[in-house]
Protein backbone atom coordinates (compact mmCIF):
# COMPACT_ATOMS: atom_id res chain seq x y z
CA UNK A 1 0.00 0.00 0.00
CA UNK A 2 2.40 2.66 -1.24
CA UNK A 3 2.12 6.38 -0.59
CA UNK A 4 0.49 8.29 -3.45
CA UNK A 5 1.30 11.92 -4.21
CA UNK A 6 -2.01 12.82 -2.56
CA UNK A 7 -1.06 10.91 0.61
CA UNK A 8 2.32 12.65 0.80
CA UNK A 9 0.71 16.05 0.38
CA UNK A 10 -1.83 15.30 3.13
CA UNK A 11 0.90 14.12 5.50
CA UNK A 12 3.00 17.24 4.86
CA UNK A 13 -0.06 19.44 5.38
CA UNK A 14 -1.10 17.93 8.72
CA UNK A 15 2.51 17.96 9.96
CA UNK A 16 2.59 21.65 9.03
CA UNK A 17 -0.50 22.13 11.22
CA UNK A 18 1.07 20.16 14.07
CA UNK A 19 4.11 22.44 13.95
CA UNK A 20 5.72 23.00 17.34
CA UNK A 21 3.15 20.78 19.05
CA UNK A 22 4.96 17.66 17.79
CA UNK A 23 6.71 17.11 21.14
CA UNK A 24 3.41 17.24 23.02
CA UNK A 25 1.77 14.92 20.50
CA UNK A 26 4.60 12.41 20.92
CA UNK A 27 4.31 12.64 24.70
CA UNK A 28 0.55 12.13 24.67
CA UNK A 29 0.67 9.23 22.18
CA UNK A 30 3.31 7.40 24.22
CA UNK A 31 1.43 8.04 27.47
CA UNK A 32 -1.78 6.70 25.95
CA UNK A 33 0.00 3.61 24.68
CA UNK A 34 1.44 2.74 28.09
CA UNK A 35 -2.01 3.05 29.73
CA UNK A 36 -4.20 1.46 27.05
CA UNK A 37 -1.75 -1.33 26.09
CA UNK A 38 0.00 -2.15 29.38
CA UNK A 39 2.06 -4.92 27.78
CA UNK A 40 4.13 -2.20 26.08
CA UNK A 41 5.47 -1.22 29.50
CA UNK A 42 7.73 -4.26 29.33
CA UNK A 43 10.12 -2.28 27.14
CA UNK A 44 10.60 0.40 29.75
CA UNK A 45 11.41 -1.55 32.90
CA UNK A 46 14.54 0.61 33.23
CA UNK A 47 12.45 3.77 33.81
CA UNK A 48 11.53 4.86 37.31
CA UNK A 49 8.17 6.36 36.36
CA UNK A 50 5.84 5.13 33.62
CA UNK A 51 2.92 7.40 34.45
CA UNK A 52 1.67 9.84 31.78
CA UNK A 53 3.16 12.86 33.56
CA UNK A 54 6.64 11.45 33.96
CA UNK A 55 9.66 13.26 32.57
CA UNK A 56 10.92 10.01 31.04
CA UNK A 57 7.69 9.51 29.09
CA UNK A 58 7.74 13.15 27.98
CA UNK A 59 11.36 12.98 26.83
CA UNK A 60 10.93 9.70 25.00
CA UNK A 61 7.71 10.83 23.33
CA UNK A 62 9.66 13.82 22.00
CA UNK A 63 12.44 11.56 20.72
CA UNK A 64 10.10 9.20 18.89
CA UNK A 65 7.91 11.92 17.41
CA UNK A 66 11.02 13.83 16.37
CA UNK A 67 12.14 10.87 14.30
CA UNK A 68 8.70 10.47 12.75
CA UNK A 69 8.62 14.19 11.90
CA UNK A 70 12.04 13.71 10.28
CA UNK A 71 10.57 10.88 8.22
CA UNK A 72 8.01 13.27 6.68
CA UNK A 73 10.87 14.68 4.56
CA UNK A 74 12.07 11.19 3.65
CA UNK A 75 8.83 9.79 2.23
CA UNK A 76 10.43 9.16 -1.17
CA UNK A 77 12.88 6.69 0.40
CA UNK A 78 11.92 5.70 3.93
CA UNK A 79 13.97 2.50 3.99
CA UNK A 80 17.12 4.40 3.03
CA UNK A 81 16.36 7.41 5.18
CA UNK A 82 15.57 5.37 8.30
CA UNK A 83 18.37 2.81 7.86
CA UNK A 84 20.28 3.78 11.00
CA UNK A 85 17.10 3.67 13.10
CA UNK A 86 16.31 0.29 11.62
CA UNK A 87 19.72 -0.98 12.76
CA UNK A 88 19.04 0.35 16.23
CA UNK A 89 15.63 -1.33 16.52
CA UNK A 90 16.78 -4.60 14.95
CA UNK A 91 20.01 -5.20 16.82
CA UNK A 92 19.77 -3.24 20.04
CA UNK A 93 16.18 -2.45 21.02
CA UNK A 94 14.52 -5.50 19.43
CA UNK A 95 11.02 -4.11 19.84
CA UNK A 96 8.50 -6.62 18.50
CA UNK A 97 7.20 -5.00 15.29
CA UNK A 98 3.59 -5.61 16.37
CA UNK A 99 4.09 -2.70 18.72
CA UNK A 100 4.67 -0.25 15.87
CA UNK A 101 0.99 -0.66 14.94
CA UNK A 102 0.00 -0.04 18.54
CA UNK A 103 1.98 3.19 18.80
CA UNK A 104 0.71 4.27 15.37
CA UNK A 105 -2.90 3.80 16.53
CA UNK A 106 -2.23 5.97 19.58
CA UNK A 107 -0.67 8.68 17.41
CA UNK A 108 -3.86 8.68 15.31
CA UNK A 109 -6.05 8.94 18.44
CA UNK A 110 -3.88 11.82 19.72
CA UNK A 111 -4.26 13.64 16.40
CA UNK A 112 -8.05 13.12 16.50
CA UNK A 113 -8.21 14.54 20.04
CA UNK A 114 -6.05 17.58 19.30
CA UNK A 115 -6.94 18.37 15.67
CA UNK A 116 -10.54 17.15 15.28
CA UNK A 117 -11.35 19.49 12.41
CA UNK A 118 -8.19 18.71 10.45
CA UNK A 119 -8.13 14.94 11.00
CA UNK A 120 -10.61 14.16 8.23
CA UNK A 121 -11.02 10.61 6.88
CA UNK A 122 -8.71 11.47 3.95
CA UNK A 123 -6.00 12.79 6.25
CA UNK A 124 -6.54 9.77 8.52
CA UNK A 125 -5.92 7.26 5.72
CA UNK A 126 -2.82 9.15 4.53
CA UNK A 127 -1.28 9.32 8.01
CA UNK A 128 -2.18 5.67 8.69
CA UNK A 129 -0.38 4.65 5.48
CA UNK A 130 2.59 6.88 6.31
CA UNK A 131 2.98 5.42 9.80
CA UNK A 132 2.69 1.90 8.37
CA UNK A 133 5.42 2.71 5.84
CA UNK A 134 7.63 4.15 8.60
CA UNK A 135 7.02 1.02 10.71
CA UNK A 136 7.96 -1.18 7.79
CA UNK A 137 11.16 0.81 7.20
CA UNK A 138 12.09 0.55 10.90
CA UNK A 139 11.55 -3.22 10.78
CA UNK A 140 13.54 -3.52 7.55
CA UNK A 141 16.70 -4.98 9.10
CA UNK A 142 14.95 -7.32 11.55
CA UNK A 143 15.67 -10.45 9.55
CA UNK B 1 -17.11 -13.53 32.34
CA UNK B 2 -15.79 -10.06 31.68
CA UNK B 3 -14.95 -8.09 34.82
CA UNK B 4 -15.77 -4.39 34.62
CA UNK B 5 -14.47 -1.86 37.12
CA UNK B 6 -16.81 0.85 38.39
CA UNK B 7 -14.82 3.36 36.36
CA UNK B 8 -15.23 1.31 33.17
CA UNK B 9 -18.98 0.90 33.66
CA UNK B 10 -19.48 4.57 34.43
CA UNK B 11 -17.31 5.62 31.48
CA UNK B 12 -19.21 3.49 28.96
CA UNK B 13 -22.61 4.64 30.24
CA UNK B 14 -21.46 8.24 30.22
CA UNK B 15 -20.05 8.18 26.67
CA UNK B 16 -23.13 6.55 25.17
CA UNK B 17 -25.67 8.58 27.14
CA UNK B 18 -24.26 11.76 25.60
CA UNK B 19 -23.72 10.35 22.12
CA UNK B 20 -25.51 11.38 18.94
CA UNK B 21 -25.89 7.83 17.61
CA UNK B 22 -26.88 8.91 14.10
CA UNK B 23 -23.97 11.29 13.66
CA UNK B 24 -21.32 9.10 15.28
CA UNK B 25 -22.57 6.00 13.47
CA UNK B 26 -22.54 7.79 10.12
CA UNK B 27 -19.08 9.24 10.65
CA UNK B 28 -17.54 6.02 11.98
CA UNK B 29 -18.82 3.85 9.13
CA UNK B 30 -17.91 6.43 6.49
CA UNK B 31 -14.42 6.77 7.96
CA UNK B 32 -14.02 2.98 7.91
CA UNK B 33 -14.97 2.83 4.21
CA UNK B 34 -12.44 5.59 3.42
CA UNK B 35 -9.55 4.47 5.61
CA UNK B 36 -9.95 0.75 4.90
CA UNK B 37 -11.42 0.73 1.38
CA UNK B 38 -11.51 -3.07 1.17
CA UNK B 39 -14.41 -2.95 3.65
CA UNK B 40 -16.50 -1.61 0.77
CA UNK B 41 -16.79 -5.23 -0.38
CA UNK B 42 -19.77 -5.65 1.97
CA UNK B 43 -21.69 -2.72 0.54
CA UNK B 44 -21.95 -3.45 -3.16
CA UNK B 45 -25.55 -2.22 -3.29
CA UNK B 46 -24.87 1.13 -1.58
CA UNK B 47 -24.32 2.99 -4.84
CA UNK B 48 -21.67 5.71 -5.09
CA UNK B 49 -18.64 4.98 -2.87
CA UNK B 50 -16.06 6.29 -5.36
CA UNK B 51 -14.34 8.83 -3.14
CA UNK B 52 -14.39 10.23 0.38
CA UNK B 53 -16.92 12.95 -0.45
CA UNK B 54 -19.28 10.45 -2.09
CA UNK B 55 -18.98 8.10 0.88
CA UNK B 56 -19.66 10.87 3.41
CA UNK B 57 -22.66 12.10 1.41
CA UNK B 58 -24.14 8.65 0.77
CA UNK B 59 -27.48 8.32 2.59
CA UNK B 60 -27.25 4.51 2.78
CA UNK B 61 -23.93 4.82 4.61
CA UNK B 62 -25.52 7.27 7.04
CA UNK B 63 -28.51 5.01 7.63
CA UNK B 64 -26.41 1.90 8.11
CA UNK B 65 -24.00 3.68 10.45
CA UNK B 66 -26.97 4.47 12.68
CA UNK B 67 -28.13 0.81 12.55
CA UNK B 68 -24.69 -0.36 13.71
CA UNK B 69 -24.54 2.14 16.58
CA UNK B 70 -28.02 1.24 17.79
CA UNK B 71 -26.86 -2.39 17.68
CA UNK B 72 -23.97 -1.42 19.98
CA UNK B 73 -26.52 -0.02 22.38
CA UNK B 74 -27.55 -3.57 23.27
CA UNK B 75 -24.13 -4.17 24.74
CA UNK B 76 -24.21 -0.84 26.59
CA UNK B 77 -27.43 -1.95 28.27
CA UNK B 78 -26.23 -5.52 28.97
CA UNK B 79 -22.60 -5.14 29.92
CA UNK B 80 -22.61 -8.24 32.09
CA UNK B 81 -24.05 -10.42 29.37
CA UNK B 82 -22.58 -9.25 26.09
CA UNK B 83 -21.77 -12.72 24.79
CA UNK B 84 -25.39 -13.93 25.07
CA UNK B 85 -26.77 -10.60 23.90
CA UNK B 86 -24.92 -10.91 20.57
CA UNK B 87 -25.34 -14.65 19.92
CA UNK B 88 -27.93 -14.10 17.19
CA UNK B 89 -26.05 -11.17 15.64
CA UNK B 90 -22.91 -13.29 15.60
CA UNK B 91 -24.68 -16.00 13.63
CA UNK B 92 -26.05 -13.32 11.28
CA UNK B 93 -22.60 -11.82 10.59
CA UNK B 94 -21.09 -15.27 10.02
CA UNK B 95 -23.79 -17.19 8.16
CA UNK B 96 -25.68 -14.52 6.29
CA UNK B 97 -23.46 -11.45 5.93
CA UNK B 98 -20.16 -13.40 5.69
CA UNK B 99 -18.19 -10.59 7.31
CA UNK B 100 -14.52 -11.31 8.06
CA UNK B 101 -14.34 -10.74 11.85
CA UNK B 102 -11.12 -8.73 11.42
CA UNK B 103 -13.44 -5.98 10.20
CA UNK B 104 -14.92 -5.58 13.69
CA UNK B 105 -11.56 -4.26 14.87
CA UNK B 106 -11.28 -1.89 11.89
CA UNK B 107 -14.69 -0.37 12.59
CA UNK B 108 -13.89 -0.26 16.32
CA UNK B 109 -10.72 1.74 15.59
CA UNK B 110 -12.70 4.23 13.46
CA UNK B 111 -15.34 4.54 16.18
CA UNK B 112 -12.57 5.23 18.70
CA UNK B 113 -11.16 7.99 16.48
CA UNK B 114 -14.60 9.60 15.99
CA UNK B 115 -15.42 9.52 19.72
CA UNK B 116 -11.92 10.84 20.51
CA UNK B 117 -12.42 13.81 18.19
CA UNK B 118 -15.82 14.57 19.76
CA UNK B 119 -14.67 14.33 23.39
CA UNK B 120 -11.29 16.03 22.88
CA UNK B 121 -9.26 16.20 26.07
CA UNK B 122 -12.13 14.45 27.86
CA UNK B 123 -10.99 11.32 26.01
CA UNK B 124 -8.22 10.63 28.51
CA UNK B 125 -6.00 7.54 28.33
CA UNK B 126 -8.14 5.83 31.00
CA UNK B 127 -11.34 6.63 29.10
CA UNK B 128 -9.70 5.37 25.90
CA UNK B 129 -8.72 2.12 27.64
CA UNK B 130 -12.29 1.55 28.88
CA UNK B 131 -13.81 2.35 25.49
CA UNK B 132 -11.40 0.10 23.60
CA UNK B 133 -11.94 -2.73 26.10
CA UNK B 134 -15.71 -2.43 25.60
CA UNK B 135 -15.36 -2.58 21.79
CA UNK B 136 -12.97 -5.53 22.07
CA UNK B 137 -15.51 -7.45 24.16
CA UNK B 138 -18.23 -6.65 21.60
CA UNK B 139 -15.96 -7.82 18.78
CA UNK B 140 -15.18 -11.07 20.60
CA UNK B 141 -18.90 -11.70 21.19
CA UNK B 142 -19.67 -11.10 17.51
CA UNK B 143 -16.89 -13.53 16.59
CA UNK B 144 -18.08 -16.22 18.99
CA UNK B 145 -20.51 -18.10 16.73
CA UNK B 146 -18.20 -18.22 13.71
CA UNK B 147 -17.09 -21.72 12.79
Amino acid sequence: MSLTAKDKAAVKAIWGKIGGKADAIGHEALARMLVVYPQTKTYFSHWSDLSPGSEEVKKHGKTVMGAITGAVDKMDDLVGGLSALSDLHAFKLRVDPGNFKILSHNILVTLAVNFPGDFTPEVHVAVDKFLAAVSSAIADKYR
Amino acid sequence: MVEWTDFERATIQDIFSKMDYESVGHNALARCLVVYPWTQRYFGNFGNLYNAAAIMGNPKVAAHGAVVLHGLDRAVKNMDNIKATYAELSVLHSEKLHVDPDNFRLLADCLTIVVASRLGTGFTADVQAAFQKFLAVVGAALRKQYH
